[in-house]
């Protein structure tokens, strides 16, 4: 951006877009309205905070002593209200929904803002393709351009890789990628199969989705807060909408065992170490609701700032935010 | 040496890779599959005006270049060499004509040009965006015709030629924007 400082306090968004963003809201609070579904209001910073290889939190001090700003306990800004919700489906929710804003640090760029909007909603007693009926309808609804097709993970990269991503060795991925001419990070570990699917993904899959496509049945290994269907191979019921190449939504069959979420989360912090990130806390307030018992259900999380760049045929989210990180 | 990790990765980044300076004209942030963080990115060669694709993978680092930027006024043409003055050290520097690139269009002795040195050697120079020229030669003026549209080749006192309305001529002061190539207008000295 190559505007003086001096227009620094203006928008990025022109009033165009505010209005259409006002008008998405409105229409997706509708959709869940006329669906029964609670709109909810949960905390931005908490206590606890979701293990992930590859998301880094904001966090900040609650501190008790306003001489010693710099002391106190730590609380963290939310990178999704996963946690939060889910101790309300716990504590007897049915279907909630909530639109609320979402931190990640380092995620910036023509599709990520550090501070972003998220649409994320549960309902009791569904099933992963009821998950997936629903966010189809909630983006047929937002966007008027059809039902989403829908194509397993595996079937996704059988067609555009020529592999099957549950069985394929990293060696075999690695040259898959290499013989596609992908541009390939020299850091990345050789023997990181998950990494070497996410380039995959990322270079050769991603870019067919044109029309709205909803991708299941993810690898087990890449599970995050999803349940793992036993079969052979085992997958993870997790689910995510693509549209015009771009990640909109990601949902799953959500996990409810509690000693697989702590297992998940020695795992993840075993790699966050071994990738030079610091450990997070691994107890929290949701693994004790799972413990209580959470109902199953399934959960999604939307991006709405994308959900508004895809309406507007935007082509950066600078532009459909009022004052992007850099103005913020 | 310094060095950028990349989390500080945006266009305009001056960074060395073989030893050669590149800077980033493209950086695309991407995170498929909610996995690794992915910077898909475009970097220039600043020796060789190549561009090379490269994607770096979150918490990867580039060496950052030693990249300067001064205002050098250019003093005059020796042979194939261009010979341009620090304002500041007085100190003399000698770049070649493929250093020089396009900017030789409009170098005229005298003039302040912003100079790119690398390790502090020049590898690079912009002339100001407006520059005033004198017309060396083009065909007679259309007298009476003041439109822009009609449009004529005029020889510059640098040498170079520049698209001129049909009413210019020999002698005639001109002022053009060297990023476009293009006449802005009749100017006074």
């Amino acid at each position: 951006m190559n505007i003086s400082s001096a227009d620094d306090f203006l928008p990025t968004a022109t009033w165009d877009m505010l209005r259409l963003r006002a008008q998405l809201l409105r229409r997706i609070r509708e959709f869940f309205d006329s669906r029964g579904f609670l709109e909810v209001d949960t905390p931005l910073l908490s206590a606890d905070v979701v293990v992930d290889r590859h998301l880094d939190p904001f966090s900040t001090l609650l501190s008790d002593d306003p001489a010693r700003p710099e002391s106190g306990r730590r609380l963290w800004l939310q990178t999704s209200p996963e946690f939060a919700m889910k101790r309300l489906m716990a504590a007897g929710g049915e279907s909630i929904y909530q639109i609320s804003h979402a931190f990640r640090q380092h995620e910036s760029g023509s599709r990520h803002n550090p501070e972003f909007t998220l649409v994320e909603w549960y309902r009791r007693g569904d099933q992963m393709a009821d998950g997936i009926d629903c966010l189809s309808d909630l983006a047929e609804a937002a966007l008027e351009r059809g039902p989403a097709e829908r194509i397993a993970y595996r079937d996704a990269f059988l067609q555009h890789v020529g592999c099957d991503p549950h069985t394929a060795t990293a060696e075999t991925l690695r040259g898959r990628a290499k013989s596609a001419g992908v541009a390939i990070p020299a850091s990345l570990g050789p023997q990181d199969r998950d990494s070497w699917l996410e380039l995959l993904l990322g270079e050769l899959v991603e870019p067919h989705f044109q029309r709205p496509t909803i991708l299941y049945d993810y690898p087990a290994s890449q599970a995050a807060l999803a349940r793992v269907r036993n079969e052979q191979p085992p997958v993870a019921e997790r689910f995510e909408l693509y549209m015009a190449g771009i990640e909109l939504a990601n949902g799953y069959h959500e996990l409810v065992d509690a000693e697989v979420l702590r297992r998940r989360n020695r795992e993840n912090n075993a790699l966050r170490i071994a990738d030079g990130r610091p450990p997070l806390p691994e107890e929290s307030r949701l693994l004790a609701a799972m413990d209580a018992g959470l109902p199953p259900c399934t959960g999604v999380a939307l991006g709405f700032d994308r959900l508004v760049m895809l309406a507007a045929g935007a082509d950066s989210i600078q532009q459909v935010l009022a004052f992007p990180i850099d103005r913020a | 040496m310094a060095s950028y990790n990349t989390s500080e990765f945006k266009k305009g980044l001056k960074v060395q890779l073989d030893g050669d300076p590149y800077m980033m004209i493209e950086c695309n942030f991407v995170k498929p599959g909610k996995g690794n963080a992915l910077y898909k990115c475009k970097l220039k060669n600043l020796l060789r005006n190549t561009v090379l694709e490269r994607t770096y993978k979150g918490g990867d680092s580039l060496e950052a270049a030693d990249i300067t930027e001064i205002k050098a006024q250019y003093l005059y043409r020796q042979g194939d060499n261009f010979v341009f003055m620090d304002n500041e050290s007085y100190e003399q520097f000698e770049l070649n004509a493929g250093q020089v690139d396009e900017a030789w269009k409009y170098l005229k002795e005298g003039m302040e040009c912003s100079m790119v040195l690398f390790n502090g050697n020049p590898i690079s120079v912009t002339p100001p965006n407006h520059v005033v020229l004198k017309i060396e030669y083009c065909e007679p003026a259309v007298r009476g015709n003041t439109a822009t549209n009609l449009t004529k080749p005029v020889k510059l006192e640098t040498g170079a030629t520049v698209i001129c309305p049909a009413f210019v001529d020999i002698g005639d002061l001109i002022k053009i924007d060297t990023r476009t190539d293009e006449y802005l207008e009749r100017a006074r000295e």
